[in-house]
């Protein structure tokens, strides 16, 4: 069979999602938030909710996320994306609200806005971009960053003496009553792909039935800021992120609606 | 036995060479352009042995920039 045999549209198997933008984005080669915002064109696409969802952008590299999906978005300041989002659920409760947001802009400056809004149970979900650095600003110590990780603001390491302990925030999440479903996942391998995109479905569909909050944690990677290649700084991932962020669910949804 | 043809067409122009594709076939169908790079100066993904492709889309499913389409036919035995 020749190349140009198999290159018909009717043997096509895999494309470019219709709802991902046409430009370029800005993204570093390799960044793990190219791989995710792929996985929301395309479930956004399949399941119909093109025309109901607000994204919220965050404060960081993804701040041009709404350049990318093309789904009505809402710019919140740094960390402020689950407060914009609880207005926009509250207001139109029949959309789908999420917020796409980093570690440094979840878990650091928006603290407060994380755990509230998930101990209130908006009826949001949250998709989490763990990369353990502030990419966007040059790489320096996130809440997040491993003991031992050397970033801009820690050369010699993170220690815990100086810089307290990363901070494992979904785990906490999970404790809080108004949070239906928190999972920790990762975009490294086919595999992986395929079931961060489940659980950033079942993130959506909780938000729909009004379940309360989802949070989908994505460990990745910042191969800027880790000064690694792309390839590298997978199995970097895996061999070191991992252990303080292993991958698995850390509350799964009861079927039953909330309120 | 059936047998899987596959094929991928790669977008040059918004490969930003990260190499992961390149790393996720299975088949080591892909590689980098070693010397040629495309207007952003990227040395761009390409099939460098297509005959091997079984189309399972490992390499789109792990590309950040989605610039790989994917074919796959199945050949079964008249
Ligand atoms: C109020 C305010 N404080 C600080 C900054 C600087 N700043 C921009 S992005 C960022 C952190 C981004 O890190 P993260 O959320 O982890 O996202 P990443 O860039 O790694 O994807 C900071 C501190 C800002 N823009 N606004
Ligand atoms: S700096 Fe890091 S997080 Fe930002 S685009 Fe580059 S690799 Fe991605
Ligand atoms: S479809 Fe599969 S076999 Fe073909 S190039 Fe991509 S990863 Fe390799
Ligand atoms: S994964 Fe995508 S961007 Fe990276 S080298 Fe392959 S085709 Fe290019």
């Amino acid at each position: 069979m020749t190349t140009e045999e198999i290159i018909q549209p009717q043997n096509k198997v895999y494309s470019r999602p219709r709802l991902l933008d046409e430009r370029d984005t800005h993204y570093c080669p390799g960044c793990s938030h190219g791989v995710v915002h792929k996985i929301i064109a395309e479930l956004l696409d399949e399941m119909g909710l093109e025309n109901k969802t607000v994204g919220v952008a965050p404060v960081g590299c993804a701040v041009f996320a709404y350049n990318y999906i093309d789904v009505d978005w809402v710019e919140a300041a740094h960390g402020r994306a689950p407060a914009v989002a609880t207005a926009a659920s509250r207001l139109n409760p029949q959309n789908l609200v999420f917020t796409y947001q980093g570690d440094g802009d979840l878990a650091a400056i928006g603290t407060a806005e994380t755990i509230h809004a998930a101990n209130r149970g908006e009826n949001i979900a949250m998709i989490f971009i763990n990369n353990g650095i502030y990419g966007m600003t040059g790489g320096q110590m996130a809440p997040t960053t491993l003991l031992g990780m050397k970033t801009a603001t820690t050369p010699y390491g993170r220690t815990a003496e100086l810089n307290g302990y990363p901070l494992p925030i979904s785990n906490i999440l999970a404790t809080l009553d108004g949070t239906c479903y928190v999972t920790r996942q990762a975009v490294h391998t086919p595999a992986a792909v395929r079931k961060t995109k489940a659980a950033i479905k079942k993130a959506f569909e909780n938000a729909l039935a009004k379940r309360g909050t989802s949070v989908v944690e994505v460990v990745s990677t910042c191969n800027s800021g880790w000064k690694l290649s792309p390839a590298k700084s997978n199995e970097w991932m895996v061999e070191h992120m991992f252990e303080k962020y292993p991958l698995g669910d850390l509350k799964t949804p009861s079927e039953e609606p909330k309120n | 036995m059936a047998k899987v043809h596959g094929a991928v067409v790669i977008d040059g122009k918004r490969c930003k060479g990260c190499d992961l594709c390149v790393v996720a076939c299975p088949t080591d169908v892909l590689l980098l352009q070693p010397k040629e790079v495309n207007d952003r100066g990227y040395h761009y993904a390409y099939a460098a042995n297509p005959d091997k492709c079984i189309g399972c889309a490992a390499c789109a499913t792990v590309c950040p920039d989605a610039c790989i389409e994917v074919y796959r036919v199945v050949e079964r035995p008249a």
